[in-house]
């Protein structure tokens, strides 16, 4: 690990400041950031600590309905929120299947935004990667891939975006608060994270310095709380990162779909949202044909980045049964195994 | 520049000049304080040897940055014993054989603890072998882990609504 200086500012302003500097990081629980510095993957000349900063631990209804979170909200303690929790579940069961229980009591919320690709050869210095060195090449076009992207990549980056959090709020229409040196300013957390394009080393539409503060579920988003389901498809049972996941949710009115929401996880660079699978459910009956209709759309641009095209198969499948699920009902009790696929198909409520 | 880091382990206060950022929680421990019943696995988060409570939390020591735990309070292996007397856990790992090498014990340990204190198991197998899968066993003890973890959960539960009573 390279060697660097380390402040712990006691306000945001302070904390942007130090974070501007050119070769600054922020440091939330370091549990991504700590791994990759470690690997030299990452090495900045100066830590800043924010986790000192006072008012970014509050989990808070507002007035307006909606709820708000700051950015130093460990994961643990949204998930088991019991009025967050009860609102937005799919937020919640997406927390408890990432991680460990360790890892997640230690994350905080900005960090799991910002957390970077599993790609190996992103991890690896030895390896060319487009993304550590803007123009070194991608070794992972002609190497192990497949658990990289279908949808979104481009010839220079193939890699995916990791976390279960963002897929939830990717589907619950999140905005992001970000503070910056030009004040503060809201991102749909859709917007958040970009496709790769020729710079897939520009993750993120942050400016350096630019602090997340909090996050914001829209009230209206609480609607969807009664059909709300995570599901994720894993190498094994738990703590592993998802081959595939989606985040369903719908409100269903006298037996048809009023409103529906799906995103995808690690199919692309970015939590993946399903708009024009969403539009296609409007009116439908929740069943099994409806479901799969809505999941050829959502995959209709897919393509294989290497030897992952069973990806795209199982990503259609991903969302039939998670919209199954969510059809189902959210259970009254969190899952024993959160998003698994270690459950009946049918007669979801009371599964596990 | 030192940096000045205080902090409570097992009770005990410490007051530490750190010559170096970059030691982690899990070095400080081991290699400057010789607390070296937590052990070092990964060093990257992944087995979970490493976890120690930190404010009465579970997490792994080994991607935690040590100057940023100051002020907190720390609990290792070391530490939850009373004198000659066996913490509940420690007692029940025993009892279920819920090890081999002994390599992982202290982390499934700790893990345990706070496991018990969160509270979300509820006697449920299913739920004690998720909430403790970031711990990994590479002798692969699991069943008398799981076996251990549900008996110390109810002896604590048990003595707690006893000292409530
Ligand atoms: C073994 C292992 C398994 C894992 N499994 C999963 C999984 O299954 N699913 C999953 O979703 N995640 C998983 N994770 C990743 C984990 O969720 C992240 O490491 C964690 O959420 C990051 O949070 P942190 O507070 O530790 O961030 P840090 O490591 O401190 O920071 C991460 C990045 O965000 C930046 N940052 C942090 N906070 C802010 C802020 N407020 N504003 C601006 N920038 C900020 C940092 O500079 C850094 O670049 C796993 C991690 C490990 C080690
Ligand atoms: S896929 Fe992206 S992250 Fe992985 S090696 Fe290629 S450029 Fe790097
Ligand atoms: S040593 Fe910390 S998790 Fe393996
Ligand atoms: S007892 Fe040997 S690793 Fe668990």
């Amino acid at each position: 690990m390279k060697r660097f200086d380390y402040v712990r500012p006691a306000n945001i302003a302070d904390a942007i400041e130090a974070g501007s500097a050119p070769g600054a990081a922020y440091l939330g629980a370091g549990t991504n950031l700590i791994d990759l510095m470690k690997g030299d993957v990452v090495r900045p000349d100066r830590i800043v600590d924010i986790t000192r900063l006072p008012q970014l631990d509050a989990i808070e209804a507002l007035p307006d309905g909606d709820f708000r979170v700051g950015a130093l909200v460990r994961n643990a303690d949204l998930a088991y929120h019991p009025d967050f929790a009860a609102k937005f579940p799919l937020v919640a069961e997406a927390l408890l299947s990432g991680a460990s229980a360790q890892l997640r009591n230690a994350a905080t919320i900005g960090g799991n935004l910002l957390q970077r690709t599993r790609c190996r050869y992103f991890y690896d210095p030895a390896s060319a990667c487009n993304k550590r060195e803007s123009g070194a090449g991608c070794d992972a076009i002609e190497g192990e891939n497949r658990t990289h992207a279908i949808l979104g990549w481009s010839k220079e980056c193939t890699a995916t975006h990791p976390s279960d959090l963002c897929v939830a709020l990717a589907a619950l229409d999140a905005v992001v608060e970000v503070e910056g040196a030009s004040g503060r300013r809201d991102v749909p957390l859709v917007d958040l994270h970009r496709l790769p394009g020729d710079t897939p080393d520009r993750e993120t539409d942050l400016a350096p310095g630019d602090l997340i503060v909090a996050i914001r579920l829209p009230a209206q988003s609480a609607g969807f709380a009664r059909h709300a389901r995570y599901l994720k498809i894993r190498e094994r049972t738990s703590y592993a990162f998802a081959m595939v996941s989606a985040g369903a949710a719908l409100e269903i009115e006298n037996g048809a779909i009023r409103r529906a929401r799906i995103a995808l996880g690690a199919v692309a660079a970015k939590p993946w949202r399903a708009v024009a699978a969403e539009a296609a459910l409007e009116g439908a009956t929740p069943d099994t044909a409806a479901f799969e209709r809505a999941a050829d759309i959502a995959l209709s641009d897919a393509r294989a980045s290497g030897d992952n095209a069973f990806k795209i198969d199982l990503a259609r499948r991903v969302i039939v049964r998670a919209l199954l699920r969510a059809a189902a009902g959210t259970p009254n009790r969190m899952p024993a195994l959160p998003g698994s696929a270690f459950a009946p198909t049918a007669g979801e409520l009371d599964h596990v | 520049m030192p940096l000045p880091l205080h902090l409570k382990i097992n009770g005990a206060s410490h007051e530490i000049d750190l010559d170096d950022p970059r030691v982690t929680l899990l070095d400080l421990l081991r290699e400057r304080l010789y607390l070296t019943g937590t052990k070092k696995g990964c060093d990257r988060g992944q087995c979970g040897a490493c976890t120690v409570l930190v404010d009465g939390r579970r997490i792994n020591s080994c991607l935690a940055l040590a100057v940023s735990m100051d002020g907190a309070e720390v609990t290792t292996i070391e530490g939850v014993a009373d004198g000659d007397a066996l913490h509940p856990v420690q007692q029940a790992f025993i009892e279920h054989d819920g090890f081999q090498c002994g390599f992982c014990t202290p982390g499934q340990i700790m893990s345990a603890i706070g496991l018990i204190s969160e509270a979300r198991a509820e006697g449920d197998a299913e739920r004690v072998r998720e909430l403790m899968s970031g711990n990994l066993c590479r002798c692969g003890a699991y069943a008398g882990i799981t076996a251990a973890v549900l008996e110390a959960e109810q002896r604590i539960t048990q003595a707690e609504k006893e000292k409530a009573a």
